[in-house]
């Protein structure tokens, strides 16, 4: 579903005439419904790797073929920035610890845009943005309220509501859990566990992996630039 | 040449210069000093710039001041005209035409019927004399309306969406608050409901929560329209929250463009990364 292949990408700071690798190297690829999670210590690449799926980062080299369900397999570096686009609309998802935040608009707003943004209707839009909310016990009381005077859990629950409320085909985890209490992280470990479930593949930076046992296919070590499989 | 499906309005090697040139700067590759040619003195004020805005999108356009921003968007609006360059809106003919080589009747018509613009300062967009719902009715009246209570209607309708209370309706803009002009100038811009809206610094010079406002009502006119809009900002944030595609530029030039994440998260030009770092 996803290969990533010999892929590479350095940073040019003009003001400091400095150029820094980021990563080189790289081959990686996760199966359709396969759950693949990256370690590494920090400032090892595992964002720039992910970030690079997403089309965030422009790499230098290598190739990421993604198996999309519309167009079947094409390249990521390749494509026009409008099949990008629409590909972010419809199959690939991406969460971080930061929220993306729209002034004046409302938390409910907000996951109901993802659902519009893939055209599904208002009503229903509506409705399932709702019942995603309730599952990551955002109270109703919040529902209309702007998220920036949220809490730093109450808004990254808002940001994995919004992301997997679409049930992408490929979805990208850049350390989701990081600053969340246990109970939150179980949460999300169960909405998770439910996506496999429903067949999305999955890319994860996790830096308690041991927390996703059990759902884990496959490990992609930047110690070693090796994968292995997950219970080895 | 013709605009291709999905794209509204498609826009090739477009460029102004204000002065005649010389065999020095009108060769591609002449080194100018910022946009000013240190042989004849021509401004380049915009060079060779091409791009497609897609239907439904919002194509955000960053740079400093005097970076060639508004003369390009005067001359998508036919408020200046290009020195050279190719131009097609799809609502027009099918994409069909360069409207650029049209008589300048057309051009008024696309002006009325096709193209909205709001200018950073309402004066242009605005008779600040006349009611804010005459000014509407201006604007019905030139791309085509004769019936009164129609343009009532639809007058009333637009005020409403952008929360100008009905009862100030008769009273003329120069009473208003800046907030207020600019969204008078956008409900009018937006009377005729047309496909592609330029939007020119619409929130500079606002305070942030008028700011918002403003912000909040583009957003959710485009996501019930569908309109295509061009948002020029010298304002990485507001390109952030608005944009989907954005693009760099840099004295009259085109530097740099993309998504809006990867401009903002990966920039490649160093005056790019210097918009981007002062930011963040
Ligand atoms: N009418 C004009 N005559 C001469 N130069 C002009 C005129 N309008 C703009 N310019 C020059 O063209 C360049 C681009 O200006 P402008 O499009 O207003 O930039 P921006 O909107 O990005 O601030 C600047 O160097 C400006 O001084
Ligand atoms: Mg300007
Ligand atoms: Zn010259």
């Amino acid at each position: 579903m996803l290969s990533v292949e010999d892929l590479s990408k350095s940073f040019t700071i003009h003001h400091l005439g400095q150029t820094r690798e980021a990563i080189s190297g790289i081959n990686l690829n996760v199966a359709q419904g396969g759950f693949l999670g990256i370690v590494g210590r920090s400032g090892s690449g595992k964002s720039t790797i992910l970030k690079s799926i997403y089309g965030t980062y422009r790499p230098d080299g290598g190739r990421i073929i993604y198996d999309s369900k519309e167009n079947g397999p094409v390249d990521i570096m390749e494509i026009s920035d409008h099949a990008l686009i629409h590909l972010r609309k419809t199959e690939i998802g991406y969460v971080s610890q930061f929220l993306k935040v729209m002034p004046r608009t409302t938390s409910l707003e907000l996951v109901t845009q993802s659902l519009l943004e893939m055209g599904v209707g208002l009503v229903e839009a509506e409705a399932q943005a709702k019942t995603a909310l309730e599952h990551y016990d955002i109270p109703e009381s919040l529902w209309n309220n702007y998220p920036n005077t949220f809490s730093g859990g109450e808004k990254l629950r808002l940001n994995i509501a919004r992301a997997t409320v679409k049930a992408p085909r490929l979805l990208l985890l850049d350390e989701p859990t990081a600053s969340l209490d246990h109970a939150s992280k179980v949460k999300v470990r169960e909405a998770i566990s439910k996506l496999k479930d429903e067949g999305t593949t999955l890319v994860g930076i996790f830096h308690d992996l041991e927390f996703m046992e059990g759902l884990c296919d496959s490990v992609y070590d930047m110690s070693n630039q090796e994968m292995r499989h997950a219970l080895a | 040449m013709k605009t291709a499906d999905n794209v509204a309005l498609c826009v090739r090697n477009f460029s102004k210069h204000y002065g005649d040139g010389c065999a020095y700067c009108m060769d591609e590759d002449a080194v100018l000093d910022r946009n000013i040619c240190p042989e004849c003195g021509t401004i380049h004020a915009c060079s060779d710039i091409s791009f497609d805005l897609h239907k439904g999108e919002i194509l955000g356009i960053v740079g400093e001041s005097g970076s060639g921003k508004s003369t390009l968007m005067k001359m998508l609006y036919f408020d200046q005209e290009a020195s050279s360059g190719e131009y097609h809106l799809a609502d027009f003919l099918d994409g069909d035409r360069d409207v650029l080589k049209l008589s300048s009747r057309q051009k008024r018509q696309i002006r009325n019927e096709i193209l909205g613009m709001v200018y950073q300062n309402p004066v242009y967009g605005l008779k600040m004399e006349f009611s804010a719902i005459s000014n509407i009715a201006e604007k019905l009246i030139a791309s085509g309306s004769r019936n009164v209570g129609d343009m009532t209607a639809t007058g009333d309708h637009f005020l409403g969406k952008v929360n100008i209370p009905l009862n100030r309706k008769y009273e003329p803009p120069v009473n208003f608050s800046g907030g207020m002009q600019q969204r008078v100038q956008i409900a009018k811009a937006l009377s005729n409901y047309p496909p592609v809206l330029l939007l020119d610094e619409v929130t500079t010079g606002l305070d942030l929560s008028v700011q918002a406002d403003v912000l909040e009502l583009i957003k959710e006119i485009q996501r019930e329209l569908g309109i295509s809009m061009i948002v020029v900002s010298h304002d990485l944030a507001i390109i952030r929250m608005l944009c989907d595609r954005t693009m760099v530029m840099l004295d009259g030039s085109v530097i740099e463009s993309g998504i809006t994440d990867q401009i903002l998260e990966d920039p490649q030009h160093a005056y790019t990364q210097q918009l981007v770092y002062s930011i963040l």
